[in-house]
């Protein structure tokens, strides 16, 4: 994966996780023209579109637009699951979550997708060592002086 | 008095209750004069907040570069929620242009080697993020260390991390090559996962890592069974499919292995095979691994029956319910239609199908897959199905379904009635969207069909009668008309109903296109030279009614200054004789330099060379009215080394100015002609036009001769000069000559 953008309906941008190494002025570039081509498609069209030389897979879950760029060899249909898993996770952690979690805790949207991306790859396929290790993490936040079980 | 900062989410809140673009810009900017100050004064606790802050407005647009150096001072301090916010700034704001980027290695070094996972996992996870190739480089050696620790947590991010770092140093391979057949031995679904992305990588880098793990083909095949013949697990499985993130990747890898590769391709037939079949297909997860499977079949060397299944299974996801899924299906079939066109042939009713999509994303994928499946046997059919296609498509694929129509009835016309019939309805329907060459490709097939000269001129004028907008084709129909006017007017034409067409009638409608605004310039010059031929064709009292009706020069408004354009260009056509654009245009413009532009000389034409005879012929005068003339002998105009070129003419008797002639050449030498090719040109005062010659090829002793027909139109009974210049191969030797053939009419 080369990254992933998360936008609302109305196009502000609410997380931006890049794998590749670009300019800030290209990372906007890229993310204004890409949202404008997301936000232009109808409600029916698939998810999969090429634009430039990726692949984009991107889905809307309520008013968020999770948007990921694949290279030509990857997968779209587990791209998808990507998303979903993804979506999942928060799901769990913030309990049924909606955009406004997202916005005012983006940090922790960021802390959830680095326990199961690194890299551009998926890290961890179980859904329950993801969420446990977020926990440990926020524990160790919490109370700096506990000492931690090894998380696995 | 301390004023204490803003926590984070009370900026937010601030922000969003904003009400303009200003008022938020007012809000943040004064929000980031605080951070800075914060930053300055250097206050420790609330630094983490700070960054937090600044990392929100970042994402929202505003600059935020006076923080790189706070992430590197939280990354530095031993609080983990300071290094956590440190560590997130870091991904967000530093990459490789910024020299400080390497300020956080010491950091990161540290952070890897003090035995606190999370920590560890902070410190990784950011390598691999925004790892330059000089941070990789240095911090190796610590990344390798913890492939092999105890904790599966760190190892799975320890090996992603490798991955990063043979991407930006691929020298860096050799140090990360050799856990890799351990690392294969686990159990953890994470550390196998990053294990098999490692190995992937390493292959596809190096041929040499590629031999090295064609030997894991087993191993890997044995990891896959078991994930596939095991029961639900709840921790892995989604949708009834175990791991299906782990499945994917292991195809993935089976494929690079396979590639090319008999022995390994074997050893993975039979799995393949058992994921295509027993993998359930209810939802996207499952659809996933098969889709992988059915990649991964296509491009190893597997068993034929299995390429069908692959092929079969691609075919039902046609047919999907899921619109993704149908959009990957075209996509594959598309990349496989060359290597295994007749599996895919199966589907092509499927395939027309998608044409009907609404998504204008599959229906182009399903109209490039059509075009590639039309071949001889289908192709009337197909083209049905693709005519009605062009007729409702979205605009955008208007002209890539043109040009698709037009070359696949180029390459599979049944007949030459049914191929220009195509091409008539595509200018018809689509017209705007065809290509340049169309008009010249619909001329140039129209003029060498002889036996259809007259049907096409009728269906031309019919469709040119209802509409006059499209411009290729009121440039086909007009020069068409211009050409075979006199076919027209004969009324009978046993393919399709009579037409009584009268002169008026034709003059009309050329009329009309000539003045009509939506005519292109370009439409307008055809238009006009049609008008001038058929001023030549029909007999003489409308010529004065043709010049009438050219509209008078007016000396008010815009209307006017159109038409006095256009009478000018009309005066100027007729003072230069007519130069339409012939389908051979280029040959002929190539040669007009070789004629030294003399169009008028005719006092002392040079000698034909090297035929003996008379370098004249007289011609017999010719009058207006269709008296026969006499007919003209053949004519030797050249001959070398058994080469023989042969000149026979036809003075057609409605038409005057028109002068077939029949270019024959023959070969009595021993060797073959081959590669043969005859160009001509005449003066500007004559019209040429060269058809198609039939062959290239003449055999040696007596062999089928090559013929060409050139006719020749001369209104102006100019005396009638011809260039000729032959290239053949004759005797293992290019061949290249280049002569003139005089012929003088009598009575001038």
């Amino acid at each position: 994966m080369q990254f992933m953008l998360l936008f609302s309906r109305q196009g502000k941008l609410r997380l931006q996780k890049w794998y590749v190494p670009l300019s800030d002025k290209e990372k906007k570039k890229i993310t204004r023209e890409l949202v404008q081509t997301v936000l232009a498609r109808k409600p029916k069209m698939c998810s999969f579109l090429e634009w430039r030389d990726l692949k984009i897979v991107y889905k809307r879950y309520a008013s968020l637009y999770f948007c990921c760029a694949i290279e030509d060899q990857d997968n779209e249909l587990i791209t998808l699951e990507i998303i979903h898993r993804y979506v999942e996770l928060l799901d769990k952690y913030f309990g049924s979550v909606c955009e406004l979690d997202i916005i005012f805790n983006f940090e922790k949207a960021y802390f959830i997708l680095d326990e199961f991306l690194l890299g551009g790859e998926v890290q961890e396929t179980s859904k329950k060592n993801v969420l446990k290790a977020i926990e440990q993490a926020d524990l160790l936040q919490e109370s700096p002086k506990k000492t931690l079980s090894p998380i696995f | 008095m301390v004023v204490p900062s803003l926590k984070l989410q009370d900026l937010i809140e601030e922000i969003r209750g904003a009400k303009t673009q200003a008022q938020e810009r007012e809000v943040i900017q004064k929000e980031c004069a605080h951070i800075r100050a914060s930053f300055r004064d250097g206050d420790p606790v609330h630094r983490h907040r700070q960054l937090a802050k600044l990392l929100y407005v970042h994402m929202l647009g505003y600059p935020a570069h006076f923080g790189q150096m706070e992430c590197l001072k939280l990354i530095a301090s031993s609080r983990f929620t300071d290094k956590r916010v440190g560590y997130l700034g870091a991904m967000l704001l530093l990459d490789e242009r910024h020299d400080a980027h390497l300020l956080i290695t010491n950091s990161i070094k540290n952070d890897l080697s003090q035995g606190i996972q999370p920590v560890q996992g902070l410190a990784l996870c950011t390598l691999s993020t925004m790892g330059s190739a000089e941070m990789c480089r240095d911090l190796a050696p610590e990344v390798e260390k913890l492939l092999l620790q105890p904790s599966p947590y760190v190892r799975k991010k320890a090996i992603l991390t490798a991955v990063h770092m043979i991407r930006k140093v691929p020298e860096l391979s050799s140090v990360f090559l050799p856990p890799c057949a351990q690392l294969l031995h686990e159990r953890h679904h994470g550390i196998l996962l990053g294990t098999i992305t490692l190995i992937t990588e390493l292959c596809e880098r190096s041929p040499a890592a590629l031999r090295h793990f064609r030997k894991v083909v087993p191993q890997l095949v044995q990891i896959l069974r078991t994930l596939v013949t095991t029961g639900y697990s709840t921790e892995h499985s989604i949708s009834g499919v175990s791991d299906p993130f782990l499945q994917v990747q292991i195809l993935r890898l089976l494929r690079i292995l396979g590639r090319n590769h008999e022995d390994s391709s074997e050893t993975m037939n039979d799995l393949l095979a058992q994921v295509a079949t027993n993998t359930d297909t209810s939802r996207n997860a499952g659809n996933a691994v098969l889709f992988e499977t059915v990649l991964t079949i296509m491009d190893i060397r597997s068993a034929a029956g299995l390429r069908v299944l692959a092929v079969n299974i691609l075919g039902r996801f046609l047919l999907n319910s899921d619109r993704n899924i149908r959009y990957v299906a075209l996509t594959s079939l598309l990349r496989l239609v060359q290597s295994d066109h007749s599996a895919v042939q199966r589907h092509r009713p499927t395939v027309v199908e998608c044409l009907r999509e609404t998504d204008a994303s599959l229906s182009r994928r399903a109209l490039e897959l059509s075009l590639a499946l039309v071949n001889s046997s289908n192709v009337r059919a197909m083209m049905q199905e693709l005519q009605a296609f062009l007729e409702s498509c979205p605009p955008d694929l208007r002209a890539d379904c043109a040009s698709g129509i037009l070359l696949a009835a180029e390459r599979f016309a049944p007949t030459k009635r049914w191929h220009i019939d195509t091409i008539l309805h595509v200018l018809t329907t689509a017209g705007t969207h065809v290509r340049d060459d169309a008009v010249a490709n619909l001329t140039q097939l129209i003029g060498g069909a002889q036996e259809l000269h007259a049907y096409s001129v009728r269906r031309l004028y019919n469709a040119l009668a209802e509409n006059i907008s499209q411009q290729p084709l009121v440039q086909v129909a007009a020069w068409c008309i211009g050409e075979y006017g006199d076919l027209l007017l004969a009324g009978n034409c046993e393919e399709i109903e009579p037409l009584q067409v009268d002169e008026e009638e034709v003059l009309a409608l050329l009329e009309k296109v000539l003045q009509s605004h939506m005519s292109l310039p370009a439409t307008r010059g055809y238009a006009l030279t049609a008008l001038m031929k058929l001023s030549t064709r029909l007999c003489g009292d409308n010529k004065a009614a043709i010049l009438e009706k050219m509209p008078l020069v007016e000396r008010d408004g815009p209307q006017a200054d159109e038409e006095a354009k256009e009478s000018k260009e009309a005066a100027q056509l007729s003072e230069a004789a007519p130069v339409p654009t012939e389908p051979q245009a280029s040959q002929l413009l190539d040669l007009l330099d070789l004629l030294d532009g003399t169009s008028g000389d005719v006092q002392h034409p040079p000698p034909l060379d090297p035929s003996p005879g008379g370098a004249l012929v007289h011609l017999l005068d010719l009058p207006c009215a269709p008296p026969s003339p006499a007919p003209i002998p053949d004519l030797k105009v050249f001959e070398r080394e058994g080469v023989q070129l042969n000149l026979s003419f036809i003075r057609p008797p409605e038409n005057p100015a028109l002068l077939l002639i029949t270019v024959t050449a023959t070969n009595f030498s021993e060797g073959d002609v081959t590669h043969f090719i005859c160009q001509a040109a005449v003066p500007k005062s004559l019209q040429l036009q060269l058809q198609a010659p039939s062959g290239n090829t003449v055999p040696a002793r007596g062999g089928l001769p090559i013929t060409q027909l050139f006719r020749i139109l001369n209104p102006n009974k100019a005396p009638l000069r011809l260039k000729l210049r032959l290239t053949y191969n004759h005797f293992h030797q290019s061949v290249q000559e280049i002569f003139e053939v005089h012929l003088q009419v009598k009575g001038q």
